[in-house]
């Protein structure tokens, strides 16, 4: 079908009329605006709903979309435009959390996690635990890192940073992250040495 | 504290190192600090493990139903033009050269209305000193009739743009 096209191809077909080839860029990138959601807005149903909002809002716009980025770069204004207005109308905290919080929502959380990590002592589920733990900015910027294997300057870019700044900002997140990791599983960290 | 500020500079130079953006003169100071610091290379095992952690991590999966619930979504929907294509350059330029004759226009009536006599004194910056502003517009019809020049513009600019929008919906 259209999964061995790139993303510019499966764009202009899209543009000339063939509705079905967004389908194609539809399940490339639905895990990474899941993700990206579910960072940002932390309940599977609303970040699920929001994350089609996005595909439904870069379907209504692609002729805007001219290429001269990514288009993973261009679908994340998108969905940071998207969760923002759904955090605004569910009139929730979209600032970041203050680390007080941040451990109180990771306190609550980790007797519903834990039960899960000791039976699937999975490396891949305590990170993703852990990354959900972090606040919304540092789970963005680790997510479009390492995710979207986007680079320090192309993350400054649609995040509206210096370079440095976003720099500085990935390394803190991944030392709230570590502490994270060693203050909520200590001995599943242990276990994986 | 300073310590702490020790650890935190390590860690931070060895997240550079392992992202690859040291530089080449740093990378070589490293790497000889990971071969003879016990320090470091310790430090460097643990950062290296939650970097291979976060790099093997997996994507979080919507439900089964996702692309069908977007393309279900998108059925009844049109692209919309590109903004660059409704927003015509000779507009702007129409706008801009409309407001700036508008604004000579009212400078030239406003100097031809000023008293340019200023009794003995010659220098210019003290006839300029000497100027009414008060004479600018001190023609009550002449203000209004700019006003409504203006008000008219801008109301005959909004109902082109609607026609546009109008057209272009009708084109998609």
């Amino acid at each position: 079908m259209s999964t061995g096209l790139n993303d510019n191809d499966l764009i202009s077909k899209v543009l000339s009329g063939d509705q079905q080839a967004y389908a194609g860029l539809v399940t490339r990138y639905q895990n990474y605006v899941f993700t990206l959601t579910l960072r940002m807005i932390k309940n599977r149903e609303d970040a699920e709903e929001v994350a089609q909002d996005v595909f439904i809002k870069a379907y209504k716009y692609l002729a805007d979309f001219r290429g001269a980025s990514k288009f993973s770069t261009w679908l994340y204004t998108i969905v940071n435009n998207t969760c923002i207005s759904f955090l605004r109308k569910k009139k929730l905290e979209i600032h970041s959390l203050d680390n007080e919080g941040v451990f109180e929502v990771a306190d609550s959380r980790d007797s519903g996690f834990r039960a899960d990590i000791v039976e699937q002592k999975s490396r891949q589920s305590m990170v993703g635990n852990a990354i959900s733990m972090l606040n919304p900015d540092d789970a963005e910027i680790i997510t479009l890192f390492y995710k979207n294997e986007q680079s320090l300057d192309e993350i400054a870019q649609i995040l509206g940073l210096e370079v440095n700044t976003a720099k500085v900002r990935l390394h803190r997140a991944r030392t709230r992250l570590k502490e994270k990791m060693e203050t909520h599983f200590a001995h599943e960290v242990k276990d994986l040495n | 504290m300073i310590c702490m500020n020790k650890e935190h500079s390590i860690e931070e130079r060895l997240w550079e190192f392992i992202d690859g953006i040291s530089s080449a003169e740093e990378k070589t100071v490293i790497e000889k600090l990971l071969q003879t610091d016990a320090e470091w290379k310790a430090k460097y095992s643990e950062l290296l493990q939650i970097n291979e952690m976060l790099a093997s991590s997996d994507l979080e999966e919507p439900s089964m139903r996702f692309t069908k619930n977007v393309m279900e979504g998108i059925a009844k929907l049109h692209i919309a033009p590109a903004t660059k294509s409704y927003i015509n350059k000779k507009i702007i330029w129409g706008i801009g050269i409309f407001f700036v004759t508008m604004l000579l226009a009212i400078l030239v009536y406003g100097f031809s209305q000023m008293d340019w006599s200023t009794g003995e004194s010659s220098s210019f910056t003290e006839k300029l000193s000497k100027f009414d502003i008060s004479k600018f517009f001190n023609n009550t019809w002449v203000n209004a009739f700019m006003m409504v020049n203006v008000v008219l513009g801008l109301v005959l600019l909004d109902s082109y743009f609607n026609n546009k929008r109008k057209q272009f919906r009708k084109e998609a």
